[in-house]
């Protein structure tokens, strides 16, 4: 019986989001009945969900080494809000007064979007140079851009400069946060069980072996690097609308660390898993509060015990490949 | 004219602090290819450690100064054996990628239980030795502390050439950067030059750390983090694994970033150094000084 | 797949747990009536970079809900203060802020020192309706962002205002060579607001380097300040940055007096920046060498409980929840809309930072005092009443 369940939801991947898609709107109907704080805190896993994930594909699947996603992120929430906020009241203002919460609707679906792009192109820009670069070399290259990211926006006054983007509309709600994380896990799973997945692993586990075989190693690394960038975007723009003031500050390289412990809790490659961290990475702060001093102490002794005992994750029901060991 | 000489003194002054700590992260690098990314929080240990220790110096002289500065050199040298021992040995056949996320994983730690044990705001270090300015007729002037530092600096880099080029040690420790397991095969313990590596290179960074610390009086546990990271820059910029090239690059840097402070690109100052960085590897991924290295397979 | 079908279910249970548990929609009754405690929020900077801002400012706010429930408590009960640490961090102010009033039942919210962060929290609180007094936040967006946001202290507005005037009346200085922080919105803001006094006063700016906070080398920018021959130097940044930036003008010859605002602030200020700052000048809220009786009282009550001497941000601290109680007790109820009311309508309130009077934009109007450094030592040098 288990087995039929299983080959249905294999043969109907599509059918998988419908029902997420119908559970996100359901549970934004039922938000009136929740409390606040709690609807807080399911947004917050929403978006560190769609961060790991998207940061797996780069990492875990393709074995890219990069920490710079929060630069990612922050190149989609500032695009996102520019959005909002500049051309926004001008072209809500059109729509007719009884259409105006789908237009909003609409609207920030637009604007999403085009923080995702945004980011993505941002995911191309640091995706192309880093192509010539392995392991440690690309890790700080992609430290390198991340900061570069940062320091750009800290110096562009018109969004706010230092003192960061303020007043931006309060559009994240539940829907749209676990709509985002739905389609995001399922385009990667979807992309991963393709032949594009192949090619990622591929690339991970023996670059040069790979490039032997005839594959096009530079389109695989760049795909990862520009979806991976382009969810992260996403995140980013849901990010700035639910926090209503962003600034350069909080995208910083220990905002990118952060999303790397959770796909190395969750096993670098396995979706599941890296949901499954983002999900406790987000809640253990909350209930932790009055330990919130030991946390980053403990991840960051998480980080080395974890390498050293089980680099493949916490969560690894199936053996996922380790990252291939070098003579 | 002047403004443009004290600049030049202004920007070697600093670049000789990012050579010092970059000839850490070049050592280990070229014996282990793996960046320390803890390299630049032994740095700041080395300068709590001359915080603490300062305060039994209340002679105030160069000698006491100089004692405290080789009694940090000796507690990270310390520190930086213990870390190699306890999270990188074990990991010395795994991928890089694992060694990469432990070194981040000790940095964070170091960090946070600096921020712990001292607490993040910060410390005022105490000044170890006499303090005088030196002014040309021309209006340069030059700190004693800035002089320190080019005098440190410069006595540790040629006793690290004479090390690495004329010991025992340091052939050992070239061979072992060249080949490990030939060098293994020779007889020599590979376990114990990379220990000695770290040692040497923790003790370089604790030098920073205090040199960093009389000129910049204001200590706190983040403050390696982006001298560590610019460090590095210079020392992919010289050639890593270069010592030469870690000096070079060192204080190059350091005059490309107080050139851009002066300039009004100022406020980009931080993201100049990454630019650098990311241009090299882009077009000369060896560094100045440095060969390149194909990868065999 | 095997993993998926785990992970399904096991996500499902997960979310349902949470539901489950969230699903007590009711929020705790802010402490209605009888002689429950009034649950007042706090949020400060209790460590992090912030933190000697931070523990300064919740010593004042405790030694006043300590003082206030000795004689008695408000309207017949005892304040109860509920303090969360933000760790000088961004991203955590929003979800305190909503946390101690969802769940904490909180009348009112006190925070923070760092405009940022008072920033982050204010929306939360406008939504809620939830009257919020930040103790020393600067920045005029704070209270821009509501009717029910706050502050006991001055604006950079005000403060930029009044060091211009200094410069120009007191420090003589015709030719002014400025250092931001570009950082921090407090300098540029602060920067912003002198120079609109500055220039149409007759000054002219000769030169304006920018620095980083976290910064540590100034020389490059000294260097071109020197060069510029300026009658004195503003540098309206944090001690943090203002103790390494005296020491290398020194350094560099500079003789030009330096002068800043409230975030010269601190105890750690002469320490990093040794002798090179004799002389130098700084505005702020408060001076415990303030000879009236109010003052000396507060010094000694704080020295007495704490070990330290108060410095601005820790009198600020006190006032704000003193300010808080006493609108409380005018309102004569903890309901949101009349604390709120009987806040703007405060006037003439006695602190130990000043006569402090509400305005219309919700801002405090008082005097600010100009401190000078001296054989390493903060002595009141002037006071500049609100115009």
């Amino acid at each position: 019986m288990a087995n039929r369940v299983k080959r249905i939801l294999e043969a109907w991947p599509k059918l998988l989001l419908l029902a997420a898609l119908l559970a996100s709107l359901g549970f934004w109907l039922a938000s009136g009945r929740i409390n606040p704080y709690f609807m807080d805190i399911l947004i917050k896993i929403g978006i560190n969900v769609i961060l790991a994930v998207s940061l797996n594909l780069i990492n875990g699947y393709t074995g890219q080494f990069s920490l710079g996603h929060a630069g990612f992120m922050a190149v989609g929430a500032y695009a996102a809000a520019a959005v909002t906020m500049f051309p926004g009241p001008k072209i809500l203002a059109m729509a007719p007064a009884s259409l105006l919460a789908p237009a909003t609707a609409v609207f920030f679906l637009a604007a999403l979007l085009a923080g995702g792009l945004a980011a993505a192109l941002a995911g191309l820009l640091v995706g192309a140079p880093s192509l010539r670069l392995k392991g440690d070399y690309l890790a700080i290259m992609t430290l390198g851009f991340g900061e570069i990211i940062r320091v750009i926006f800290r110096n562009i006054d018109s969004l706010g400069g230092a003192l960061g983007l303020n007043g931006i509309p309060a559009y994240t709600n539940i829907f749209w946060v676990l709509a985002a994380a739905a389609v995001c896990i399922y385009a990667v799973l979807t992309l991963v069980h393709s032949t594009y997945g192949r090619g990622f692993l591929a690339v991970r586990d023996d670059e040069v072996a790979a490039e032997a075989m005839g594959l096009n190693t530079t389109r695989y690394k760049i795909i990862a690097f520009v979806v991976g960038a382009f969810f992260a975007g996403v995140a980013g723009g849901l990010y700035g609308h639910y926090t209503l003031s962003i600034d350069p500050k909080g995208f910083d390289f220990m905002r990118s660390i952060e999303i790397v412990v959770m796909v190395i809790l969750g096993g670098m490659g396995n979706t599941a898993g890296v949901i499954a961290a983002a999900i406790l990475l987000t809640l253990l702060p909350e209930f932790l509060r009055s330990f919130d001093q030991y946390r980053m102490i403990i991840y960051s002794l998480l980080l080395i015990i974890l390498m050293l005992t089980r680099p493949q994750g916490l969560f690894a029901w199936k053996r996922t490949a380790k990252p291939a060991a070098q003579p | 004219m002047i403004v443009f000489l004290q600049q030049l003194i202004n920007g070697l002054s600093v670049g000789a602090v990012y050579a010092l700590i970059a000839l850490g992260y070049t050592m280990v690098y070229g014996i282990l290819r793996f960046i320390n990314f803890a390299h630049s929080d032994v740095f700041m240990v080395g300068a709590f450690c001359g915080f603490y220790f300062g305060r039994w110096e209340t002679g105030h002289s160069l000698a006491g100064g100089l004692l405290v500065m080789v009694m940090a050199m000796a507690v990270c040298a310390l520190l930086g054996i213990i870390i190699e021992r306890l999270a990188y040995r074990p990991l010395r056949g795994s991928s890089n990628l694992a060694v990469l996320i432990t070194a981040i994983g000790v940095s964070l730690f170091l960090e946070n239980a600096g921020q712990l044990v001292f607490g993040a705001d910060p410390k005022p270090f105490p000044p170890l030795i006499p303090e005088r300015n030196f002014t040309s007729p021309a209006g340069l002037t030059i700190s004693s502390n800035q002089l320190l530092v080019f005098a440190v600096t410069g006595v540790l880099l040629i006793a690290l050439q004479w090390i690495v080029m004329r010991t025992k040690i340091g052939t050992a420790m070239r061979a072992v950067a060249f080949n490990h397991q030939a060098a293994a095969l020779m007889g020599i313990n590979v376990d114990l030059i990379v220990s000695f590596t770290f040692g040497l290179g923790s003790a370089l960074a604790a030098a920073g750390g205090i040199l960093y610390g009389l000129n910049y009086p204001s200590i706190d546990p983040y403050m390696g983090v982006l001298p560590g990271l610019k460090a590095f820059v210079a020392a992919v910029l010289g050639g890593i694994g270069n010592i030469p090239g870690a000096a070079l690059g060192g204080l190059l840097l350091g005059l490309i970033e107080t050139f851009v402070k002066g300039s009004r690109l100022s406020t980009y100052s931080d993201a100049i150094a990454f630019a650098v960085l990311i241009l090299i590897l882009l077009f000369r991924p060896a560094g100045l000084l440095g060969k390149f290295q194909v990868e065999k397979v | 797949m095997e993993t998926k079908r785990l992970t399904v279910s096991r996500l499902s249970l997960l979310l349902g747990l949470l539901l489950a548990a969230g699903c007590n929609k009711s929020n705790p009754t802010p402490g209605s009536g009888g002689t429950d405690p009034i649950k007042i929020g706090e949020f400060a900077s209790l460590t992090g970079k912030e933190a000697t801002f931070g523990q300064m400012s919740h010593d004042g706010t405790e030694l006043a809900v300590q003082e206030i429930n000795d004689q008695g408590g408000v309207l017949g009960r005892k304040l109860q203060l509920l303090t969360e640490d933000d760790q000088s961090k961004q991203g955590e102010s929003k979800t305190i802020a909503r946390k101690l009033i969802s769940r904490d039942g909180v009348i009112a919210l006190l925070g923070e020192v760092a405009s940022g962060r008072s920033l982050e929290a204010a929306p939360v609180c406008q939504e809620a309706k939830i009257p919020q007094v930040s103790p020393s936040s600067t920045n005029p967006k704070v209270t821009e962002i509501g009717d029910y946001i706050f502050r006991a202290c001055f604006t950079d507005a005000q403060q930029g205002k009044a060091l211009a005037q200094f410069g120009l009346n007191t420090l003589k200085a015709k030719k002014m060579a400025v250092l931001i922080d570009a950082g921090t919105p407090y300098s540029v803001g602060l920067a912003a607001s002198f120079k609109d006094t500055y220039l149409p006063g007759g000054g002219t700016i000769v030169a304006e380097e920018r620095y980083t906070s976290g910064d540590k080398d100034f020389r490059a920018q000294l260097t071109a300040i020197k060069a510029a021959n300026p009658d004195a130097l503003f540098v309206p940044g944090y001690y943090t940055e203002v103790g390494l930036i005296a020491r290398q003008a020194h350094e560099l010859g500079l003789t030009a007096p330096m002068f800043g605002g409230d975030g010269w602030q601190s105890g750690q200020l002469v320490p990093i920046g040794g002798v090179a700052m004799d002389g130098d000048y700084f505005s702020t809220h408060f001076s415990p060498d303030e000879n009236s009786p109010a003052v000396q009282k507060f010094v000694r009550d704080f020295q007495a409980k704490y070990g330290q001497t108060p410095d601005a941000m820790a009198a600020l601290g006190y006032d704000s929840a003193a300010l808080l109680a006493d609108a409380i007790k005018r309102a004569g109820a903890t309901d949101n809309t009349k604390v709120r009311d009987a806040l703007a309508a405060t006037r003439h309130f006695a602190g130990v930072t000043g006569d402090i009077t509400i305005n219309e934009h919700r801002n405090a109007v008082k005097p600010l005092v100009i401190l000078q450094i001296k054989g390493g030592e903060f002595h009141s040098f002037q006071k500049i009443s609100p115009d």
